[in-house]
């Protein structure tokens, strides 16, 4: 080992600073043990970012090794940039969700904009090719200025990034609560495809091999963008804007084009981005995996302005940055690539056989820790978890207690309030802001139940989604969890895709509160029944905690990405009705469950009941029941019911579409023993709308599975309306109400107000 | 047939137009580059859609000063044909081989939608395997892509017929509801005076394929190869 003094002008050590840095005692101790002495100004930033929870998963990680990661096409799980799977002839697909809540609450436009940025940098490390992005997005109520600030700063974010770089942005999920007010979030999962043959893992190996920094130059922004991301959201929050990287997309796609042409050079052992904590992160990470050493002298990294520190060179979280593990002697080769796209090389240290991650200033050494493990060498943690009891209290409340409103007389009130909901109507809005066909594969885009996308050369698809309902997992975290990755696979299913492995996003409020931590535990522990359950292993994710605001937290919102795997381009099927005379019928029980629902939201505010019950080994069963059927060649379209029930899975099939907009006649009188508002609202899982012209075949591959199907009604091309027969009457929503609730109700909100409220209503958290 | 497609630093449908003319048509196309001087025998030259040094400045702006582009208006002025599609058509009017000018959309969003377009002239180099008045489903995507040029000009490319695609409905109208980005006189792709440069908004390579819901685009190719060929 060697000396390690303090730099001239560095802060002393104190308590103050040790806490500022965000390290509690026991932390402390424990860096102090690892160094035998007391750490540097340098050393302390380190350890503060390395051993934040965006970066440690201190508080996830016992939990997280719960779930399933394994199956025979899985080449590679969590702990890489991004998961792959094999998709058979020498393909795969890499893929990865992350949170970018925290900047995006405080900078929207700069927040989404670099999330986006950063999950394509995750999965073209691999040696995929980016050919997909999703989003799934949270935000408060749309009455408030602010949130409709922060709605359209996201969305631009997403859509000028990614349409930029050129990646199609073909799915995802928004919905709007009061819950999500003061911190909105912000997930977003990139999906490439590769070959097998073309797999990097980020392993720094082989001593005396150059560590490369490349593309975009460091400068002082983003410095404790993990720390920040590891904190409660506040009023104090608005001042870390600063915090907030600035993404470059131009930079961006000239670092995709050349990282993939270093990738199939054969010049290089490991690449990795430099996302959270920069620099830091990705060399200890890179060393720690590879199991070797690292030293990297801060004086040859690339900047952007003169005088930066070690600690904020170390720190700083610039966009558009990859670092490099070389082969020796290839450096010339390695720069001659980026050369050709116009960025920069420079080598800044190189992996060494001591034990030892050491940064130096020149030849004086700044910060040095011994051993490669200095990312999993953070205390982990397993605090109480206790259910909050007004929680427990909502759950027990019996939703058949609610009483009706007058209006509600008349079902078809009731129906367009649902139909005009922000989080049910139409997201056009958002997602024509987003080049959705870029790269010429989309098959599917979004507005249906899960984006489809050709991979050429094959005759194959895949089927990508992002889903959670938050209102579910607050009421009941296992079952929501269950339900996360139910749902998710029944999206993917309908396009006629097998469910094949998850990438999932978990965002939550603050760990060390009991229910919180409680909500994590059972959240994860209902994820893991269900996708054992489906076959569906988890490749990786991200955890982002401390979603709170002045308000409290955010609802527990595990958030699952999809992949799935269409085998014949044949069996590609859409949501909405296709063809007139088409038998539409019901796969799955009727049920009538009203707990956690939309309705209940919605109609009357309210947030109690249990969630719908989630029967894993049932969702696998109808979900393998639709596929045979789909595959059978007797499926016209095939459409989840989830939010908003019966009556609004039915009301999308018919004019979600509209291109091919059609009417449809159902008789849902048989289940006349239920309320009018559970039959047609209530959100019972594990049910699909299928339309087909051969019923029979339907009704026989169902029975056979054990699934119950009912005939519910029929297509109706021509018919200007939707006519469900109830027990008593008939609820008739002519196609034109239904298209103007469904597909103004967004647009009419966003231009009503000022786009961008002024800076000075902004406040996180605090209204 | 050999199409020569430029790829410029920040280019992203470069390779989608590969695709449509080698996979699709079954045409010879190369890549070129935006810091040679050669056209590498191209017969066709195919400037294609995406963001162009980012965009930084103004759409197409930087992109005309690039060493390829000094062969890409030779070629041109000689003659050669020239498509140029979406940031393709930004660069061509930038660089003086197409009147007027792309500025942002009417309301201010990036748009990403499938429109439809009606062909206006068939008596070109790139629509004579098209039915004057048909209607064309092809996407668009782009935040600038309003067509503006002053008056006079707008009435001299009308009178000249070089206005060869505007934005409709359904019904073939062309009103203002059907119009996406508010393009002048709804204008969605013109001609050069001698009819060798077309500069268009919709991407028709990415209507070559039932499957992705349109293969209106394949035709406008076709039109190339018989009139080139012949």
């Amino acid at each position: 080992m060697s000396a390690v003094a303090p730099r001239p002008g560095d802060p002393a050590i104190t308590p103050a600073l040790v806490a500022e840095h965000g390290l509690n005692a026991l932390e402390y101790e424990h860096l102090v043990a690892m160094l035998g002495r007391t750490p540097t100004f340098t050393e302390l930033g380190i350890i503060s970012a390395l051993w934040s929870e965006h970066c440690s998963y201190k508080h996830s990680r016992p939990l997280l090794k719960t779930l399933p990661t394994t199956a025979p096409y899985v080449l590679q799980g969590p702990g890489e940039n991004a998961g792959v799977i094999s998709i058979g002839d020498g393909l795969a697909v890499a893929f990865k969700i992350e949170s970018h809540n925290h900047p995006s609450a405080v900078e929207p436009y700069q927040g989404a904009a670099t999330g986006v940025g950063g999950i394509l940098r995750d999965v073209f490390t691999m040696g995929a090719r980016p050919i997909a992005m999703l989003d799934s997005l949270r935000f408060g109520s749309l009455d408030s200025p602010r949130v409709r600030y922060l709605f359209a700063g996201v969305v631009k974010g997403i859509g000028d990034y990614g349409n930029c770089v050129g990646i199609p942005t073909v799915a995802g999920e928004i919905v709007f609560d009061g819950a999500y007010d003061g911190n909105p979030l912000v997930n977003a999962m990139c999906v490439g495809l590769m070959h097998e043959r073309d797999l990097i893992r980020a392993k720094a190996e082989g001593v005396g091999n150059p560590i490369i920094a490349v593309g975009a130059r460091t400068g002082r922004d983003g410095i404790h963008g993990a720390s920040f991301a590891s904190e409660d959201l506040s009023a104090a929050s608005d001042a870390k804007r600063p915090r907030v990287q600035v993404g470059d997309p131009f930079t961006e796609k000239l670092l995709l084009e050349a990282s993939l042409e270093l990738i199939k050079s054969d010049y290089i052992v490991a690449i990795q981005d430099m996302g959270a904590a920069g620099l830091t992160s990705s060399s200890a990470e890179m060393a720690e995996r590879g199991d070797v050493g690292v030293t990297i002298d801060v004086t040859k990294v690339p900047t952007r302005e003169s005088g930066m520190s070690p600690y904020e060179i170390l720190l700083s979280e610039s966009q558009e940055r990859m670092l490099v593990v070389a082969k020796r002697g290839h450096e010339k080769d390695v720069a001659a690539i980026l050369g050709k796209w116009d960025l920069t090389a420079a080598v800044i240290g190189e992996v060494i056989a001591e034990q030892v991650y050491r940064v130096t200033e020149g030849d004086t050494v700044v910060a040095e820790f011994p051993g490669s493990r200095l990312v999993t060498d953070c205390p982990s943690y397993s605090p109480e978890a206790r259910e909050s009891p007004t929680v427990r209290g909502l759950r027990e409340a019996d939703p058949t207690a609610v009483r009706e409103r007058p209006e509600e007389q008349d079902p078809l009130w009731t129906f367009e309030q649902l139909l005009s909901a922000p989080t049910i109507a139409s997201k056009a809005w958002a997602y024509r802001q987003y080049d959705s066909t870029v790269r010429t594969n989309t098959v599917i885009g979004p507005g249906g139940d899960a984006a489809v996308l050709r991979v050429r050369g094959t005759n194959k698809a895949l089927a990508v989604k992002t889903d959670c309902n938050g209102r579910y997992a607050y009421l009941d975290p296992r079952v929501g969890g269950r339900i996360a990755v139910a749902e998710a696979a029944r999206n993917v299913a309908c396009t006629g895709a097998r469910p094949m492995a998850i990438t999932n996003c978990l965002n939550f409020g603050n760990p060390t509160r009991p229910e919180v931590f409680f909500q994590l535990k059972e959240a994860i522990a209902g994820m893991g029944e269900a996708c054992r359950a489906l076959g569906t292993p988890v490749t990786g994710g991200n955890v982002s905690l401390y979603n709170e605001s002045a308000a409290g937290a955010v609802y527990p919102t595990p958030v699952v990405g999809m992949v799935g795997l269409i085998e014949d381009l044949s069996y590609v099927t859409r949501a909405t009705f296709r063809q007139d005379g088409d038998a539409i019928l019901l796969l799955g029980e009727m049920g009538g469950e009203l707990g956690g629902s939309e309705y209940l939201a919605t109609i009357h505010g309210a947030v109690l009941g249990p969630p719908p019950a989630c029967d894993v080994a049932r969702e696998k069963a109808t979900i393998d029941a639709l596929l045979e059927a789909i595959r059978s060649g007797v499926v016209s379209s095939a459409h989840d019911c989830s939010d908003g029930g019966m009556a609004i899975a039915l009301a999308e099939c018919c004019i979600a579409d509209p291109e091919a907009e059609s009417g449809a006649e159902v008789d849902l009188s048989r289940w006349g023993h239920l309320p009018n508002r559970a039959l047609l609202f209530g959100e019972t899982q594990g049910r699909f709308v299928i339309s087909s012209q051969v019923p029979e075949r339907v009704l026989t591959i169902a029975r056979d599975a054990g699934i119950s199907c009912t005939r519910i009604g029929t297509v109706r091309s021509g018919s200007d309306a939707l006519a469900i027969t109830l027990a008593e009457g008939v609820l008739r929503a002519p196609r034109s109400m239904m298209r103007r609730a469904y597909h103004d109700t967004i647009p009419g909100i966003m231009s009503r107000a000022p786009e961008r409220a002024q800076q000075a209503e902004i406040g996180v958290g605090g209204h | 047939m050999k199409f020569g497609i430029v790829t410029f630093p920040g280019s992203n449908c470069d390779y989608d137009a590969y695709h449509a003319l080698t996979d699709v048509l079954g045409e010879d196309a190369v890549y070129l580059w935006h810091k040679d001087h050669d056209l590498k025998d191209a017969d066709v030259v195919v400037l294609p859609g995406g963001f162009s040094y980012g965009d930084y400045l103004r759409a197409g702006a930087i992109a005309r000063f690039s060493p390829i582009m000094q062969e890409v208006a030779a070629h041109a002025r000689t003659g050669g044909p020239v498509l140029g599609v979406c940031n393709g058509f930004q660069v061509l009017c930038e660089a003086g081989l197409l009147p007027g000018a792309l500025v942002r959309n009417a309301n201010l969003q990036f748009i990403s939608a499938p429109v439809r377009i009606r062909v206006e002239s068939t008596e070109t180099l790139f629509t004579n395997r098209y039915e004057k008045g048909e209607l064309l489903k092809i996407p668009i995507a782009h935040g600038d892509g309003r067509y503006f040029a002053p008056r006079a000009v707008l009435d001299a490319l009308e009178g000249e017929g070089r206005v060869i695609f505007r934005y409709a409905d359904a019904r073939g109208n062309t009103s203002a509801d059907a119009n996406p980005n508010g393009s002048e006189r709804n204008i969605a792709g013109i001609v050069s005076e001698h009819g060798n440069v077309l500069g268009m908004m919709p991407h028709p390579e990415r209507a070559c394929s039932p499957l992705l819901g349109s293969d209106d685009g394949v035709r406008l190719f076709e039109s190339i190869l018989a009139r080139v060929a012949a």
